[in-house]
């Protein structure tokens, strides 16, 4: 009996080889089409991830070949590395903070712009857009944060009398945390928000008029039951843009903040990984600290997918 | 086909005159004052860095130093943006070198990305064969990485094709990016397959069909793919992997001459707000050309789960 069954098993899985190996030949010409794109995708992109798993365990600083050491750099990360829980607790404080309040953000300015009279759609989306492409220019907030009474913020304040002395914005362990959270915010809307503009403008126009005769009674009654649930596939676009967004949070600290920060306050893992990467040639180490950042990002998109799953249910 | 799709665009068109025409009867007044009021308060949030930049490049040395400071500048002045000019004059590179290393990376990065990426979404979108959906899932998977995860084995994988320091170090990776993939798969979704069997029946092959059939009608995502690249090449100055002089493009060069706001340079400050000015333009100035398109792509940007 149970041979037969196990002869059947195998029988099937045969011809379930067969009719793959079948289905290839027949789209050869697909795998043509795909393979430029496989092989660079497979080189830049799938290939770092891998070797960065890899190079996990080991010990490796370049001019040497790398040597295995099991898990002795995740647990000095854990165990004796302070600076790296500093950095772990702000990257989470971060991405905590900007990615939900970023994304959510993002949702209702492309929301309420929807309900803007078409004329002016094009110029607010500019104006809300503009500073995610602008790369560079969230070098402006230096000045505009500057430490002395040259900064315009300190001016503003000392003008109406609100402080007397000009505040450290970028080395006053007070105030750098909100400081870099205003500035992750303001340059976060990313390419999710045009996403959801884009999605907005596409819901079916009868889909709403079956809702007001269902008895919909305001806008916001429509975003729930309406809307969102037919956004569904752009919501988890955004998600999955804000997460790598708000996880990634780096070049803003090292360039508004220093490197190091001041007592490390702001001091995220990407800032971590550079440090070791780029300064100490420590790659084993950072590319440890770059898989822990990897896998919480997996993590967090999975958590973030199954709550989007739920909307409006 | 075509002609039917047109009728679909007017009768969309006609719907939403009427729908623009009406008030919808859910909506009040207070509310629209109330969306109006928010999207005014952060819209000046948003735009007020960038006009300060935008002014800043403009003013005189001692408008930039005045306390309290000013947001508009009085006396607009060109000298700080020929200053900039002057500067990267003087280094023994030329300046046409720059914008040559600029165009050169940018459009091959380009070039590239659009062909290999719009072949291989073509496969995909397409066709259902064994792995396609494995590999469109990977490709979900990997828009979640960031440069810093994986740039020390990248630079690791370089340095073995010897590619540091050339031109290719830039643009061959650029050819894989995932968003542009995504995107273009996405938008090929929506090409009916009826159109492709139909040619098919008259004798066309895949490789007539998608650069006859496919690629003229996802010019909307081409287009989109191509303003991301552009973007992601102007902004990733990648000065680990070129270093040589010669080679380096226009906004690596300004970035250098920008340096960090916390090693002040008083006597550049002029310069640094220019070069700023110069960075920020570009992309931003392309995105506006583009917009249309890029919404029009983004539409069917959603990932089902």
């Amino acid at each position: 009996m149970q041979t037969t069954s196990f002869q059947r098993y195998r029988a099937k899985k045969k011809a379930m080889r067969a009719h793959t190996w079948a289905e290839m030949k027949k789209h050869k010409t697909l795998y043509l089409f795909m393979l430029p794109f496989v092989l660079v995708f497979a080189t830049f992109t799938l290939a770092p991830v891998i070797m960065s798993l890899g190079l996990s365990f080991t010990y490796f600083n370049v001019l040497e070949a790398p040597r295995f050491i099991g898990f002795q750099n995740y647990l000095n990360l854990f165990l004796s590395d302070d600076i790296f829980l500093i950095a772990l607790r702000n990257t989470l404080i971060l991405a905590v903070i900007t990615g939900p309040v970023g994304y959510i953000c993002a949702f209702l300015f492309a929301w309420f712009i929807n309900e803007l009279p078409r004329f002016i759609r094009a110029f607010v989306t500019l104006v809300f857009y503009a500073p995610t492409i602008a790369g560079a220019a969230f070098l402006v907030w230096a000045i505009i944060f500057m430490g002395d009474a040259n900064g315009y913020l300190n001016a503003i304040l000392i003008n109406f009398g609100i402080i007397n002395e000009p505040n450290l914005w970028l080395t006053d362990k007070d105030y750098m945390m909100p400081v870099i959270i205003v500035v992750v915010l303001w340059m976060s809307l990313g390419a999710g928000f045009l996403a959801f503009i884009a999605g907005l403008s596409t819901i079916d126009e009868t889909l709403y008029e079956a809702g007001l005769v269902d008895g919909v009674k305001n806008r916001w009654q429509e975003l729930w039951f309406i809307t969102l649930p037919n956004m569904q596939g752009m919501l988890m676009f955004g998600a999955v843009m804000a997460i790598m967004a708000s996880f990634a949070v780096g070049e803003v600290t090292q360039n508004l903040a220093g490197f190091p920060s001041t007592d490390y306050e702001v001091h995220t893992i990407v800032n971590h990984l550079v440090d070791y990467g780029a300064i100490r040639f420590e790659m084993g180490y950072a590319s440890a600290i770059a898989t822990i950042l990897f896998l919480t990002m997996i993590y967090t998109k999975v958590l973030v997918g199954k709550f989007i799953n739920s909307i409006g249910r | 086909m075509v002609k039917a799709i047109s009728q679909g665009n007017v009768a969309a068109r006609k719907r939403n005159k009427s729908s623009r025409a009406l008030r919808k009867p859910n909506r009040s007044l207070g509310g629209d004052i109330f969306i109006w009021v928010i999207l005014a308060f952060f819209g000046a949030f948003f735009a007020f860095p960038l006009v300060f930049a935008i002014n800043n490049a403009f003013k005189p040395l001692d408008e930039i130093f005045i306390v309290p400071p000013n947001l508009w500048v009085i006396n607009p002045t060109m000298g700080n943006l020929q200053d900039l000019f002057i500067i990267m004059s003087r280094s023994w590179v030329t300046f046409t070198r720059y914008i040559f290393n600029t165009i050169f990376i940018t459009a091959a990065g380009t070039v590239g990305h659009l062909f290999v990426a719009s072949l291989g979404a073509y496969a995909v979108s397409k066709y259902v064969f064994p792995g396609s959906k494995f590999f469109f899932g990977l490709v979900i998977t990997t828009l979640m990485f960031n440069g810093y995860v994986m740039q020390i084995p990248n630079f690791l994988i370089l340095a073995q094709l010897n590619w540091i320091d050339t031109y290719w170090a830039v643009v061959i990776p650029a050819f894989g990016m995932p968003l542009g993939f995504f995107l273009l798969k996405q938008f090929m979704d929506t090409v009916p397959m009826s159109l492709i069997e139909s040619a098919k029946i008259d004798g066309a092959g895949e490789w007539l069909i998608y650069s006859r059939i496919v690629m003229p009608l996802v010019k909307p995502a081409l287009l989109t793919a191509m303003i991301f690249s552009v973007q992601a090449l102007w902004n990733n100055p990648q000065s680990l992997l070129i270093y040589t002089e010669q080679l380096k493009t226009l906004p690596l060069a300004i970035t250098q001459i920008i340096g960090s706001p916390h090693s002040p340079n008083v006597a550049r400050a002029g310069v640094n707000a220019a070069g700023i000015l110069i960075m920020m333009l570009v992309p931003i100035t392309l995105f506006v050309f583009a917009q249309s398109n890029i919404l029009k792509t983004m539409a069917s940007s959603g990932i089902k789960e």
